[in-house]
């Protein structure tokens, strides 16, 4: 309870900082030289917040959430489930794997996002080039994380089902994928969140919808104000989302002494 | 299906060669024309000091492992690798080897449910198994909330529940504390002795091999690993093995196969010393 008031202290000691640097004419300005150039570059605090007001207040706002979570969705998705089948195929076919290996290490190491606006032209300036660019984003964390599930599944384990009587494809099913699933959980945050990374990503550098969208035309008219207004809702989301993900995973990982984490993409 | 009078487990002439990683030219001989047979409804425990590759055979007979040379029978049929493992073994690990993503219930019915059988039935012969291996009440625990004791157990009901002919234990109880330790063996020859399987039982301790098995093998210092010693076991049954420790024909067997593993026991000690 104290730390969540000191945490809510932190909140508006940033919030009150930023109203006094930028509220016209308060303080002597010292680094601009007119009193509402701060303003202007940084935006003001309580108009931020008429902004957020009037759009959750008229209705404006909730298309271009729908469609930035919609991106963010279906990148999740396409992304985790291409993943998990190529993590699969190639941790399970030692000859495979060392033929891509290659090709998976230059597309990882490749910067994706200069891929947006190829995927722009390809998949037009709808939700799918979004899709696409969040896909290519939430692939590789959770390929790499089914590689590495599937190639540490303990030998004794594997050994054990096949004793029992398993099949190859029930050792994949009972054996494999859980303990692969198990890997992918714990990259569930980075997935997640990357996703959402590729839908505004892609929505700022050209959409006709989405918080992106909005985010950009506002810069368009150099209006700050809404720029910010866009940025925390989108942050607001991202903690949203990020608590979802949180609540999925506790629930589904029960059997796990202790969440894994795996390192930061 | 199988052959009338043959031996549950026949190997014959194993070898068992592993190519060194870094030179081809020394391959590592862990197993050398070992032969061991077990016949039905025997307890036969092998014996032999670390590391000198009783797992390996172990392996060989549940065939998980292609030995390099040497044919396996298992009731008069031979067993081929291109056929997968042994269907008529059972095979409890040294380590664990239960399904952390399972609860109790669900790795006792795993191989129920690799066979197909109808998940109630499964469930319900599952629930049987617990509460024969002293785990009624535990199906719904994940493993890693049970102690070492209870993952034993529920690994010996997980092997049984399937009923094999054949069960093959590899230092099934090293991990547990010498008082668990005892009670698992005597639970183990209670429900042993209710249907008489065959029982390949590895082992490096002495005293836990005489106090289980009809028969003792011993086995050779590495490399090269082959029976060099052949012991029955005729004490009485059914027997406590916390009692049967103090009785003079225990301790008459025990230093008869001492001496002849001490040897062994040693060799394998200053091999280790040296590497």
């Amino acid at each position: 309870m104290r730390l969540r008031i000191l945490q809510l202290l932190v909140l508006g000691l940033l919030v009150v900082a930023w109203y006094v640097l930028t509220a016209p004419g308060l303080i002597p300005p010292f680094y601009f030289e007119q009193d509402n150039r701060a303003a202007f570059f940084f935006g003001e605090p309580q108009k931020v917040f008429w902004v957020i007001v009037e759009w959750f207040a008229t209705g404006e706002i909730f298309i271009h959430l729908a469609v930035t979570l919609l991106e963010t969705a279906l990148g999740f998705a396409i992304g985790s489930a291409l993943g998990l089948g190529i993590g699969l195929w190639l941790a399970l076919s030692p000859t495979a794997s060392a033929v891509m290996d290659p090709y998976i290490k230059g597309f990882n190491s490749m910067p994706r996002v200069v891929l947006a606006p190829i995927f722009a032209v390809w998949f037009g300036l709808g939700i799918w080039s979004k899709v696409a660019l969040g896909v290519t984003l939430v692939f590789f964390v959770v390929f790499f994380n089914v590689y590495q599930g599937v190639r540490e599944v303990s030998p004794n384990l594997i050994a054990n089902a096949r004793m029992l009587g398993a099949s190859p494809r029930q050792l994949l099913r009972s054996i494999y994928l859980p303990s692969a699933m198990s890997w992918v959980f714990a990259s569930l945050h980075n997935a997640v969140g990357l996703a959402f990374v590729g839908a505004v990503v892609g929505e700022y550098l050209g959409s006709a919808r989405g918080v992106g969208y909005l985010i950009l035309q506002a810069e368009g008219t150099f209006d700050i104000n809404t720029v910010f207004a866009g940025i925390l809702v989108l942050t607001a989301f991202a903690l949203l989302l990020d608590a979802a993900v949180g609540s999925v995973e506790r629930r589904l990982m029960t059997w796990q002494p202790r969440t894994s984490e795996t390192e930061k993409v | 299906m199988s052959i009338d009078g043959a031996p549950a487990l026949a190997l014959a002439d194993i070898t068992c060669r592993f190519a060194s990683r870094d030179e081809r030219s020394h391959a590592y001989i862990a197993v050398a024309n070992a032969s061991l047979t077990i016949g039905r409804g025997e307890f036969v425990s092998v014996v032999g000091p670390t590391g000198c590759g009783k797992s390996t055979l172990l392996n060989v007979a549940a065939g998980l492992l292609e030995p390099s040379s040497g044919t396996v029978e298992v009731f008069g049929e031979r067993l081929m690798a291109a056929d997968g493992v042994n269907r008529r073994a059972g095979y409890m690990f040294q380590a664990d080897a239960l399904m952390p993503w399972r609860t109790g219930i669900g790795n006792v019915v795993a191989g129920l449910e690799f066979r197909g059988v109808p998940s109630a039935q499964a469930v319900a012969q599952g629930e049987e198994w617990l509460r024969r291996v002293g785990l009624a009440g535990f199906g719904d625990r994940y493993p890693h909330q049970m102690s070492g004791g209870m993952r034993k157990r529920l690994a010996l009901a997980q092997t049984l529940i399937l009923s094999p002919d054949i069960l093959l234990m590899d230092e099934p109880f090293s991990a547990l504390d010498v008082q668990t330790r005892q009670l698992m063996e005597n639970e183990l020859l209670a429900l042993w002795a209710e249907d008489r399987k065959s029982v390949l039982f590895i082992t490096h301790d002495l005293e836990e091999a005489i106090a289980l098995s009809d028969r003792v093998v011993v086995l050779s210092a590495g490399p090269g690993t082959r029976p060099i010693g052949d012991f029955k076991v005729d004490l009485p049954r059914p027997r406590d093995v916390s009692e049967i420790r103090m009785t003079p024909a225990f301790l008459d067997l025990h230093r008869e196969i001492w001496g002849v593993m001490k040897e062994e026991v040693l060799k394998a000690y200053a091999r280790q010393k040296v590497a």
